[in-house]
């Protein structure tokens, strides 16, 4: 096996088969499914993939589905592009989402914070009248965007069906 | 077992004023310097040896930071006579100045050598784009950067705009109360001749130039230069024999992190920096506390960046940090001015280093402005900050620098006049 490759966006995205944490990540966003490591020692879920727990040290885990869900953060409306492609898609937005699961463990400050793109419900980076929609405080649900056979990047969307704030914290210059 | 936030990493008292910055150097600050990375060290390491009153011969330890974008230290030391008996090139970039100083004093005490030149080059313009443009966003995405980069999430000011907003948002900070760290560094710059920008700027015209990423308007982010520079450590009592009174290090605390370093954000307050937790390092070794001192050198990759790390390191109470850099103490002329040659934003992207010559060129009491010189040589600092005019604090006692990896990760150092 060698490894995952794709093309998203101009970037050549690549996960070589020695990173066995993301290889199995991105295998089930491949099925678009939401898996992390969850310790096996003190049972706290991390993000993202990686070789120990930083919460106990312990260097086993097991892959557990859990909830693409949660409240954003923070954010970055990015207006000037640096890499090729997203030149062309700006404003786009990086989003930074508390998870509803383990939210405030293992510690108050603690979430499961997950980095995404603010995208269409198929996955398509957000038009500008949507980016002006979402704010700190909006909920949002994962979504995937294919690819390549066997690659998909996690990334999220308003939730529909959420109770959403009635104003979303906006930074104050529009 | 200790935990480490149990571990008392006091150093010896001995040590506080035991060491002493001999002699800095620095190249121009130029978009287009023409010439290579090794080209800039000599010039700049040459300077300092000039500075220090010092001959190659004279230095033997050899410390560089970079990232895949300078020459390291074995050929510089060739080109320029050095015969180091110790040297080592380290990886990264913000930070790197103030923990390189500590790792000079911890290298020379063991007895490995006795003066170390610590230096920075970089084609940040010409060669590397420091924003990420060219070389560096044409990298395949790997590893940990699948969680970040595929996402556009890829320049320092896309990295660390989640922490700059959020801290908005935690505390109520405005985009204007910050456009004044760029208003306080250009009116610096104005007054200093080999600064790159040296036009000074207003609220207004932060605030209205464009969006680079929000919260960052342009005239929010630094600017990329090409440039070495150059700092050389030795002991206090060696440092007598140079020409200058050179200042000595108080207190340095180098790379201190946050939790989870490299996704602070997963471990919270996400508008808290590593400040936070490197002021407990700082201050107990400096034996002073921030009211004591006189100029600060707060990293300012960003406005935010400045603001954030005053705050963090206890020069206003956390979450003031706006109302602090908004108040005129910044400013020349105010109580306690930061980056007083115009820093990352208008003099030059050093990667930290400039903030830390410029300290010790104010606690020489010898700034490089429009002043006229006496008789003897030296300047005869007016202490009127008008546009052009002086830029010499009065009678400064103590500096403190704040160096800036990435909001998880920094760097301190408190220096004082020498006797």
């Amino acid at each position: 096996m060698a490894g995952l490759k794709g093309d998203y966006l101009g970037m050549t995205l690549s996960v070589s088969e020695l990173d066995i944490e993301n290889a199995e990540y991105f295998k089930h966003c491949a099925a678009h499914a939401f898996h992390l490591q969850e310790c096996s020692g003190c049972g706290i879920v991390r993000y993202p993939p990686g070789a120990a727990c930083h919460n106990c040290g312990s260097l086993e885990s097991r892959w557990v589905a859990v909830e693409g869900k949660g409240t954003v953060h923070s954010y970055c409306e990015v207006h000037h592009g640096i890499q090729p492609a997203f030149k062309e898609r700006v404003p786009y937005m990086i989003l930074l989402v508390d998870l509803d699961t383990q939210k405030g463990k293992p510690s108050a400050e603690q979430a499961l914070r997950v980095g995404g793109n603010l995208v269409t419900p198929d996955g398509v980076l957000a038009p500008p009248e949507m980016v002006q929609r979402v704010g700190i405080g909006s909920r949002m649900r994962m979504v995937f965007a294919d690819v390549s056979a066997g690659l998909s990047l996690p990334h999220w969307t308003l939730d529909e069906d959420a109770k959403q704030p009635a104003r979303p914290w906006r930074y104050p210059q529009e | 077992m200790a935990r480490t936030s149990e571990i008392d990493a006091t150093a010896p008292k001995h040590l506080q004023d035991k060491y002493a910055i001999a002699g800095i150097g620095e190249t121009t600050y130029a978009r287009g310097s023409g010439r290579t990375t090794r080209a800039l060290a000599c010039w700049a390491i040459s300077n300092a040896i000039k500075d220090a009153g010092m001959t190659p011969a004279d230095i033997d330890g050899m410390l560089s930071y970079s990232g895949n974008d300078s020459t390291f230290s074995p050929v510089i030391a060739g080109d320029l006579g050095i015969r180091p008996n110790f040297f080592m090139d380290v990886h990264g970039g913000g930070s790197s100045t103030e923990a390189l100083i500590g790792i000079a004093i911890g290298v020379i005490e063991a007895g490995m050598c006795s003066a170390v030149v610590v230096f920075r080059a970089m084609n940040g313009y010409s060669e590397v784009r420091i924003g990420g443009t060219g070389a560096r966003s044409a990298v395949p995405v790997s590893g940990d950067a699948l969680h970040d980069r595929a996402y556009g999430w890829q320049s320092a000011g896309q990295r660390f705009s989640l922490t700059f907003m959020r801290h908005m948002y935690d505390y109520g900070t405005t985009p204007e109360q910050v456009a004044h760290v760029k208003v306080a560094h250009s009116k610096h710059a104005s007054n200093n001749p080999k600064a790159y920008y040296k036009k000074r700027y207003t609220v207004d015209d932060v605030v209205n130039s464009r969006f680079i990423c929000k919260p960052l308007h342009l005239l929010d982010c630094c600017v990329e230069t090409d440039n070495a520079t150059a700092v050389i450590v030795t002991r206090a009592d060696r440092a007598k024999d140079t020409p200058h009174r050179a200042p000595l290090i108080r207190s340095v605390v180098g790379r201190c992190c946050k939790p989870r370093p490299e996704v602070h954000y997963q471990h919270g307050p996400i508008s808290t920096v590593a400040g936070h937790y490197a002021k407990d390092i700082l201050w107990r070794n400096a034996g002073v506390g921030p009211e004591d001192i006189d100029i600060t050198g707060s990293y300012d990759a960003f406005t935010f960046t400045a603001m954030l790390q005053l705050e963090d390191y206890g020069f206003c109470k956390k979450g003031e940090g706006g109302g602090y850099v908004s108040s005129g103490i910044i400013e020349l002329g105010g109580k306690r001015p930061n980056n007083t040659a115009g820093g990352h934003l208008c003099e030059g992207y050093t990667h930290g280093m400039n903030m830390v010559i410029e300290n010790v060129r104010q606690l020489r009491g010898e700034v490089d402005d429009s002043c006229p010189a006496g008789p003897d040589g030296r300047k005869r600092h007016t202490h009127d900050y008008r546009e052009g005019g002086c830029r010499a604090v009065k009678d400064p006692e103590l500096t403190c620098n704040m160096g800036w990896a990435t909001p998880g990760i920094g760097s301190a150092l408190v220096m004082r006049r020498g006797d």
